[in-house]
């Protein structure tokens, strides 16, 4: 089966300028942070300037300020990285799309290109999530895993542009890796959700804690809340995507279920997940300890795709990492 | 005696009750979790019994404690049944009462009004410039999909109690539920299933389902012992693969016949064109092609000039290049004398390239497409030792007997197809070409259908659970009094959300606005 060598060719090049443009986004995203005031401390400077005899009227909430001009300077670079972001995300589905166009198949056949797939589903995951709840002060905390992720792929675990084994030869490739994908890229952003979930938390019992980072982020019950939809979402497209991978299973190793490795760490994950769902459920377990589950979810997962497929030799051993 | 009894009976509720309470099943379902995982890190028997022995003898007592411990065997070990088992009777405890309860509420009218509706989670209020009437009516109305029921209330106003998402604990049930059934179809195909190993070469080779001794390996279900396995006959009758220029492999096709059912009376064959990904079902059973190689053809011509020739598959060593290593056996001819019998067995045994490449002597491969196909075999003669009663893998020769010297190697040597080889007692061994085998799987598992249909709902089920909420609002319209601004008649709007409060918020904003305007749109 041909490959489109040029295709290929400009596949990798849209991927290595994504990851460029994903830093250079996340610089500015950084600069933002930098540059905005904590809550707290705006709510100061504003009581020192009330107190000093302006008869400043304050309207809620952070975008009202500061009021001098239109936009300020933060609010402009952070507006910029989103661009930027926005760009990265184009050239990246490129990547993934000109991929998909040279090997003639779904752009999801070996590691590398999973990785990148999974990355992608989470950068767009993101950004909406980010347009509908006006998240973007957080992006560079996601966007920071991300590029390290595309950067391990386009090094450690690349490999060119080719056609698949016989065992990927089938429509399943198309359904179960890509709701595995889309699935696993959302539960990713709902770990990271409970990760500065339990930043913020501590803060807000203790301000001394985490004070730096955690008082910037949106408040705790916001990130529970993200936390807990998209957990909603992914749980049960992970479950349709389980399901699938048995069928699949079924029709090329023999069995629709047989303890390997993968299967066993799905569902160890799965069954991880359930105990998120139940706690929240379950008076006393609210709160910190379902965040600290979800969290243990979101490790079983990056284990399952890393160690499983990079360490142990199982049945979904098609890195293709030589 | 009676305090004896009423003292057990204590116990055994008070069992019930910690076994079947959310957080022993949370802490259950922890157990579950991390005993699955030890699974995922050793190696297991079912899956790689080589692998469990390699790792036995470089682990020394670690090894041989966790093998106490049966951590090879994960899935079936006692702790783990042991959790799922109990997980099992605490998914069943919690689940009976609930059912009752469902049941009773799917025909139970929404609760009673609470007399303050400003203490709910959600509130709203407002007069409009209609009658109470008119207005429990467009309520009525606008809360369409809705169980709902009016009440008369003291001081001549009215009330509805409203509730929708019943749905999400059906779905609930059904989750669980269906989880049971998963879980004991699957528990039941164990029992019943099995799954045999068997490399056919494809040169017209047949294979019967019609015993355990068919196979090369063959792992029965606990209720199979092998007698009354599915009748049906395999015949390969040729294998093609093609594989990228990286030696990759691209396609595998086998093109079989198959017969079952009442072909076998009548000796009609049917074709398949076996794939990977493609398996053929017939007769209740699934043969899969699960992996080829290479089966060299030896023919040995002995002293008194008689021939026998052999095709025995050399399983790959390698599965990029395919380089395979295996042995071909053969007894002398004519031989009825035991003693002599063993002095003259002749064992081939070596690599197989299909693409050779030399370093020096020693063969490789460099392509898995038989090219260039090339043999490097040590030819031994003497005792095989496969009368001895003990078993030993037929892909080598019984290294005891050639440390014993009654296995003694004559030649080693390097064959193209058509060459030939002299023993110094005449006997001639030529390699005459390389036929390629199929690796065949026949599995059958009587429930796999039941855990997909289970599986389907608990999917079904999961989605309504996560889905639906399950919420409640109250509407009070009541005469306005003396003292109160604006229209004649109060709306009061209260909600609550049953069960995870995550984004009732906006329903409620968005439907008590409607309500107070005390019309129907």
């Amino acid at each position: 089966m041909p490959v489109n060598e040029t295709l290929a060719r400009y596949s990798d090049w849209a991927y290595a300028s994504a990851v460029v443009i994903y830093v250079l986004a996340m610089a500015f995203y950084l600069v933002e942070q930098g540059m905005t005031k904590p809550k707290r401390q705006r709510e100061r400077e504003l009581v020192i300037a009330v107190a000093s005899g302006g008869e400043t009227v304050v309207t809620e909430g952070p975008r009202a300020l500061p009021p001098e001009r239109g936009i300020s300077r933060a609010e402009r670079i952070g507006r910029m990285g989103m661009a930027l972001n926005v760009l990265g995300v184009l050239l990246h589905g490129a990547a993934v799309l000109l991929r998909g166009l040279a090997t003639e198949r779904v752009p999801w056949g070996n590691m590398y290109e999973y990785d990148s797939a999974i990355c992608l589903v989470a950068v767009v995951t993101w950004l909406v999530l980010a347009r509908k709840f006006d998240l973007r002060r957080l992006s560079a905390f996601v966007l920071l895993p991300i590029v390290i992720l595309l950067f391990l792929g386009g090094t450690a675990l690349y490999s060119t542009a080719a056609p698949v084994q016989p065992a990927l030869q089938s429509y399943w490739l198309v359904i179960h890796v890509s709701v595995i994908a889309v699935s696993s890229g959302m539960l990713l952003v709902a770990g990271v959700a409970s990760v500065l979930y339990l930043l913020r938390n501590a803060h807000e019992q203790n301000p001394g804690r985490f004070a730096r980072l955690a008082a910037r982020l949106p408040a705790a019950d916001v990130l529970d809340r993200l936390a807990y939809r998209v957990t909603v979402l992914g749980f049960p497209l992970f479950t349709f995507g389980v399901i699938c991978g048995a069928i699949w299973a079924e029709s090329a190793w023999g069995r629709f279920w047989g303890w390997d490795p993968k299967e066993t760490c799905a569902f160890v994950a799965w069954v991880v997940y359930a105990i998120y769902l139940h706690a929240r459920a379950t008076a006393g377990w609210r709160g910190n300890r379902a965040a600290v589950i979800n969290v243990v979810a979101w490790v079983v997962m990056v284990f399952n795709l890393f160690f499983i497929n990079l360490v142990t030799s199982g049945l979904h051993s098609y890195a293709g990492v030589a | 005696m009676g305090a004896k009894i009423r003292d057990l009976l204590a116990f055994l509720r008070n069992t019930w009750r910690g076994l079947t309470a959310m957080r022993t099943a949370l802490i259950l379902l922890a157990l579950l979790a991390l005993g699955a995982l030890p699974g995922a890190l050793l190696p297991q028997r079912q899956l790689n019994q080589f692998k469990v022995t390699q790792y036995l003898n470089e682990h020394g007592w670690w090894g041989s404690l966790l093998d106490r411990l049966q951590f090879f065997d994960v899935y079936s070990s006692v702790w783990f049944s042991a959790i799922y088992f109990l997980l099992f009777i605490s998914l069943v405890g919690c689940l009976t009462p609930r059912t009752f309860e469902y049941l009773r509420q799917s025909t139970a009218k929404p609760v009673i009004t609470p007399r303050n509706l400003a203490r709910l989670p959600h509130h709203a209020r407002g007069t409009v410039d209609l009658d109470v009437d008119q207005v429990v009516e467009a309520s009525r109305k606008r809360l369409r999909g809705w169980r709902t029921v009016v009440r008369e209330e003291e001081d001549g106003g009215r009330s509805i109690s409203a509730e929708r998402g019943y749905l999400r604990e059906t779905g609930n049930l059904v989750f669980h539920f269906a989880l049971l059934g998963l879980v004991v179809s699957f528990a039941i195909g164990k029992l019943f299933s099995y799954d045999g190993q068997v490399a056919v070469v494809a040169n017209g080779t047949q294979f019967c389902n019609s015993g355990v001794l068919s196979y090369d390996e063959f792992h029965p279900g606990l209720k199979v012992d092998g007698t009354q396995l599915d009748p049906f006959c395999v015949r390969v009758n040729s294998f093609a693969a093609t594989y990228l220029p990286t030696g990759q492999a691209d396609k595998f096709h086998a093109d079989v016949d198959y017969q079952s059912g009442e072909d076998l009376a009548t000796g009609t064959w049917r074709p398949y064109d076996l794939q990977v990904n493609s398996p053929l079902r017939t007769a209740g059973d699934r043969v899969y092609l699960l992996g080829h190689g290479y089966a060299p053809v030896f023919t040995v011509t002995f002293p008194n000039g008689e021939q026998r020739t052999k095709v025995t598959p050399w399983p790959p060593a390698d599965g990029t290049t395919l380089l395979s290593s295996g042995t071909t056996t053969f007894d002398p001819p004519d031989t009825t004398d035991q003693g002599e019998l063993r002095k003259h067995q002749i064992a081939i045994t070596g690599l197989f390239a299909p693409t050779a490449a030399y370093q020096g002597t020693v063969l490789s491969s460099q392509y898995p497409a038989p090219n260039d196909p090339a043999v490097a075999v040590d030819v031994y003669q003497g005792d095989l030792g496969n009368n001895s009663g003990l078993s030993h893998n037929l892909n080598s020769i019984d290294q005891s007997m050639v440390d014993q010297g009654r296995l003694v190697k004559k030649v080693r040597k390097n064959l193209k197809p058509g060459e030939e080889v002299k023993l110094e007692d005449g006997t001639k061994i030529r390699f005459d070409k390389a036929e390629q085998f199929t690796q065949l799987q026949v599995s059958h598992d009587p429930t796999q259908t039941w855990v997909l249909v289970f599986a389907v709902l608990v999917l079904v089920g999961l989605a309504g659970s996560l889905a639906i909420k399950r919420r409640r609002v109250w509407v009070r319209v009541t005469p306005a009094g003396e003292d109160e601004p604006g229209g004649r008649t109060v709306v009061e709007v209260g909600g609550l959300a049953r069960t995870d409060q995550a984004g009732y918020g906006e329903e409620f904003t968005r439907l008590a606005a409607e309500l107070l305007t005390g019309k129907d749109t």
